[in-house]
């Protein structure tokens, strides 16, 4: 035997037995990730494995193996549904406006507790804003409707013994998507501002220090250095955001929904939970979920890929 | 001519601090005037709460509304049935997260990129509602209450901020030299990593915990038999429908009639567990959302 192959034998012996050793030394480590990672493959790779039976006729009793193959007609189906193009439109409406609402609100928020120098009124300001997101949608649509109720809804009782009209907040639709989004805006903006404090407190004092020397007032401050100081961080949840304009909360939609306003409360994750789940349509809703996490996933490539174009720190 | 203009920027700071000041103030407000109503109105008499009399302070203060609610055996097996979820979802969460966290940590071990990447995209993507309803059905967990505690119990987000923590808080040379020492890494891990770890472990637990509690939505997907529901999920009903069980109890001088009411306590009853634990875990939180922002 050649030396040339003699040290090849023993290296590719070495790296054999080298797997074996590091099992071998690290077998308690490896033993720990084995729940994990069965927890993982079980429970979120095997319904990723599900969807193929969005290009497959599913039928429960022929399971996912044994069901047709039939290519891209649920997809054609998809776009031939009314109540698909409802929930749609639906999504991408509300989610647009909460984020031209949502978004900008933690951003003018965070500045406005910045500027508080009293301590304690900030912490408990911060305290009483940040609770709402610890409550669940339930309890959120349940004071909701308590507050804006027609007849019993305290807002309304106000309105009226102040002489103005009733207004239908929860039950008409126009109404319904602004109470909607308002209320989505009054649950986040708290809990949106820690991000962007972060930011600021990450910004160099310095720089506020030569801005009092050149004459900046408060309003420059904030314009010429904490703006521009948080403005990575302003892109980044931009980015997050525009890539969640697909998405949709069911809990949020299913609980401050109602029957009167269904026309526009009905939205992909609402949709898919009463066409599949309900109605049994598994293959066609399997095809929704995974045009709806597509174009998703999409829109965050191409958002990232804006934003690394404009020169800023991109997402992924 | 100078001083002027000082007084002037005086006078504007001022200004621009009590608007300031103002319009946090009242947007704080706006966060706890709300639940202050509908606790005010859970407090009250029937009679009051229906001349829609109650603001923000109890009208006839008296607790029958709560007595009812508690009254209500389906009520208390709903609120058992769901801290029972929450306690076992908690404890296999951290167990799951733990297990994740720590040997990621470990620079020596082979084949940590690709688990970890394994874990990371489950961040991204995912089957999504119905191939999960349908791994239930085939598991035979619909109407399980193990559907409520298996699928969700692995958060590849609570693994990357605690294994982010393990990295910043224990520094690698106290692992390296216990491990030359001989302890075994499932020692390591039990006397030296998880001990210094504590506070990041109480945040996990919370998160845990917070999330099971206020969640619902696989309870509507998976659950079908009321006794199995979780209480957010039976609130939810309680609020959509006006006849419930709770209101059309016998009619009793001491009843509550006004579903309006009961409503109330309810979501008063659903609330409480959380803005008990809300002013010791905030701080808690608000760290986890840091550590998670670093890389989510």
């Amino acid at each position: 035997m050649s030396k040339v192959s003699v040290a090849y034998e023993t290296k590719k012996k070495k790296k054999k037995l080298g797997f074996m050793y590091y099992l071998r030394r690290d077998w308690q480590l490896y033993l720990l990730l084995v729940f994990p990672v069965t927890m993982v493959i079980i429970f979120k790779y095997f319904p990723m494995a599900g969807l193929v039976i969005a290009f497959k006729d599913y039928k429960i009793l022929k399971g996912f193996m044994g069901s047709e193959w039939v290519g891209f007609k649920n997809f054609v189906e998809i776009f031939s549904n009314k109540d698909f193009y409802r929930a749609l439109r639906n999504t991408l409406i509300l989610n647009g406006l909460d984020l031209l609402l949502g978004f900008p609100m933690p951003i003018i928020l965070a500045i406005m507790l910045n500027e508080i120098r009293t301590m304690w009124y900030k912490k408990i300001n911060q305290t009483l804003l940040y609770l709402p997101h610890f409550l669940s949608w339930v309890i959120i649509a349940g004071v909701a409707y308590q507050l804006f109720q027609p007849r019993t809804g305290l807002v309304n009782v106000l309105l009226r013994n102040m002489g103005f009209n009733e207004i239908p907040f929860l039950t008409e639709n126009i109404h319904w998507v602004f109470s909607y989004v308002l209320i989505g805006v009054w649950q986040s903006m708290g809990w949106g501002t820690i991000i962007y404090l972060a930011a600021i407190t990450g910004i160099n004092p310095e720089l506020y220090d030569s801005a009092t020397i050149d004459g900046a007032g408060r309003w420059g401050k904030i314009r010429y250095v904490t703006l521009p100081g948080i403005r990575s961080t302003i892109t980044i949840i931009l980015i997050i955001n525009l890539g969640r304009i697909m998405g949709s909360s069911f809990e949020r939609a299913h609980s401050l929904g109602n029957p009167i306003v269904k026309e526009v409360a009905s939205v992909i994750a609402t949709y898919v939970y009463s066409a599949g789940i309900q109605a049994q349509k598994y293959s066609f809703t399997t095809a929704v979920g995974l045009f709806q996490s597509v174009v998703g996933l999409v829109l965050v490539l191409i958002s990232d890929w804006i934003s690394k174009k404009i020169g800023e720190e991109g997402l992924l | 001519m100078f001083g002027d203009r000082y007084i002037k920027t005086k006078i504007i700071n001022r200004t621009a601090d009590i608007f300031i000041y103002l319009t946090v103030g009242l947007l704080s407000l706006l966060c706890v005037l709300p639940f202050i109503h509908v606790l005010a109105k859970s407090l009250s008499s029937d009679a009051k709460v229906t001349s829609q009399l109650v603001y923000l302070i109890p009208k006839d203060f008296n607790l029958r509304a709560y007595r009812s609610v508690l009254g209500d055996p389906s009520m208390i097996r709903s609120l058992w049935h769901t801290v029972k979820v929450t306690v076992i979802f908690t404890a296999l969460g951290m167990f799951l997260t733990v297990c994740a966290a720590y040997p990621l940590t470990r620079k020596r071990l082979r084949g940590r990129n690709i688990i970890s990447v394994l874990f990371v995209i489950t961040l991204y993507f995912s089957g999504g509602i119905i191939p999960d309803y349908l791994l239930m059905h085939r598991l035979g967990l619909l109407n399980k209450t193990a559907s409520l505690i298996l699928p969700l119990a692995f958060s590849a987000y609570n693994m990357i901020i605690m294994r982010t923590s393990i990295q910043t808080t224990v520094p690698d040379s106290l692992e390296e030299s216990a491990f030359l020492d001989g302890a075994s890494d499932i020692r390591i891990l039990l006397q030296i990593v998880l001990p210094l770890c504590k506070p990041i472990l109480a945040t996990l637990c919370l998160f845990y915990a917070v999330g099971r509690w206020n969640a619902y939505q696989d309870s509507v997907f998976y659950i079908t038999r009321q006794p199995l529901y979780l209480l957010q999920h039976k609130l939810n009903l309680l609020i959509q429908t006006t006849n419930t069980s709770l209101t059309s109890s016998e009619a009793q001088p001491d009843t509550v009639t006004n579903p309006e009411v009961i409503k109330s306590a309810c979501i008063i009853f659903a609330t409480l567990p959380i803005v008990i634990v809300y002013p010791f875990v905030q701080k808690y939180f608000v760290k986890g959302v840091m550590i998670g922002a670093v890389k989510g």
